[in-house]
């Protein structure tokens, strides 16, 4: 009989709100958006926690400059690192950052086993980065944290929305709670994702024009602040909140 | 103490279980402790005691059988069937710790014995279960 489920409505519940930042499509930035969207309620005075659940290539870390590989602390399950104020766990400090070669089944092991055991206590928001796609991580974060909300990001491509009309798609069809969808990495005056929300029904969150300058602040969160990318995300911030 | 964690997750599903089947009062859990896992069993043993104090009106008269669950390993490359005792000399205690925490974090610090694939599947003995549950309706 499977046991951990069934605390993991407890270790949640003193979070206030659980947002996924999620995309049918990889190389979107979701990852950027969830430390973004992390980095940016910190410094409004929210408790806040991040969750990396993309297994087979967590990049939250990386973005974070989190590179020191320590096991968390354990007090009646593991504590999560402060990481710039935000409450931060991760495979990776349990991987040392190695390559994480897990099938389906594995991965809801794994996902199970990180909810069960981190204690995150009272938080205003805990933000799961998740991996692309509609697969077991998608699937597990839906049966497992009934609370979750969704924030989707595309790209203003025809492919990359492909991908993500799949996801709101099946979102939609299990009615769950979509906060609406960031438009990332802009070049030029494409409305396609505009239109698309509103078309569809969901709230265009607004969109971040491509910054060439922003892989330079990765790894530093004072950096990252300054960006012209966080400038212009921070409307989408207001929106979520 | 994440041992604490896992024996909490183990009396909230009996109560729910038990909530579930309408039993009035649980007598008796078998728990399987998974040896990839490697649970300190005395700690175990300890949170168990302290949590079913915090639950004496459910699980006051509860008898605890903990019994320990032999890993099979077995390779979807090979074919290959091993345990996960042949291959603890193998690990650092880092990479130990690290599958204490997470069971399958052995698919990215060990490998199939035999032909070094990290493609193999944990037949049995992963982690923490209730075996056996037992009550009065």
């Amino acid at each position: 009989m499977e046991v951990r489920t069934s605390v993991i409505d407890k270790r949640l519940s003193k979070v206030k709100r659980v947002i996924s930042i999620a995309s049918g499509k990889g190389g979107v930035g979701k990852s950027m958006v969830a430390c973004s969207l992390a980095l940016s309620l910190s410094e409004k005075g929210y408790k806040v926690g991040l969750l990396d659940l993309d297994l087979y290539g967590p990049s939250s870390h990386i973005i974070l400059g989190v590179n020191n590989f320590v096991f968390p602390e354990e007090e009646k399950g593991i504590l999560p690192y402060d990481v710039n104020k935000i409450k931060f766990m991760s495979i990776v400090y349990f991987t040392e950052d190695k390559p994480a070669p897990l099938r389906g089944i594995d991965i809801t092991n794994v996902i199970i086993e990180l909810l069960a055991i981190t204690r995150w206590e009272e938080l205003d928001f805990l933000i799961i980065d998740m991996p692309p796609g509609i697969g077991d991580e998608t699937l597990d974060v839906i049966n497992l944290v009934k609370k979750s909300e969704f924030v989707v990001v595309s790209t203003p491509s025809k492919v990359a929305l492909g991908a993500v009309d799949k996801l709101l798609r099946v979102l939609k069809e299990l009615k769950l709670p979509v906060v609406g969808v960031v438009e990332n990495m802009k070049i030029n005056d494409s409305t396609i994702i505009e239109n698309y929300s509103k078309e569809k029904d969901f709230i265009y969150l607004g969109s971040v024009s491509f910054d060439k300058k922003l892989e330079d602040s990765i790894g530093n969160p004072e950096k990252i602040m300054k960006t012209k990318f966080m400038k212009e995300f921070e409307k989408s911030v207001e929106k979520i909140l | 103490m994440h041992e604490w964690a896992l024996a909490e997750s183990i009396l909230v599903a009996a109560i729910d279980a038990a909530e579930k089947e309408k039993i009035k009062k649980l007598t008796e859990i078998t728990i399987g402790l998974g040896e990839l896992q490697q649970i300190a069993i005395d700690v175990f043993k300890f949170a168990l005691d302290e949590l079913i104090k915090e639950h004496k009106e459910e699980l006051g008269d509860l008898k605890v059988k903990i019994e320990t669950i032999e890993s099979n390993l077995k390779c979807n490359s090979c074919g290959n069937e091993w345990k996960f005792s042949d291959m603890k000399k193998k690990i650092t205690d880092d990479e130990g710790e690290a599958i204490h925490f997470i069971p399958e974090v052995a698919f990215v610090h060990t490998r199939c014995p035999k032909c070094g694939s990290p493609d193999f599947q944990i037949s049995s003995g992963r982690g923490v279960s209730i075996t056996k549950l037992k009550g009065e309706k």
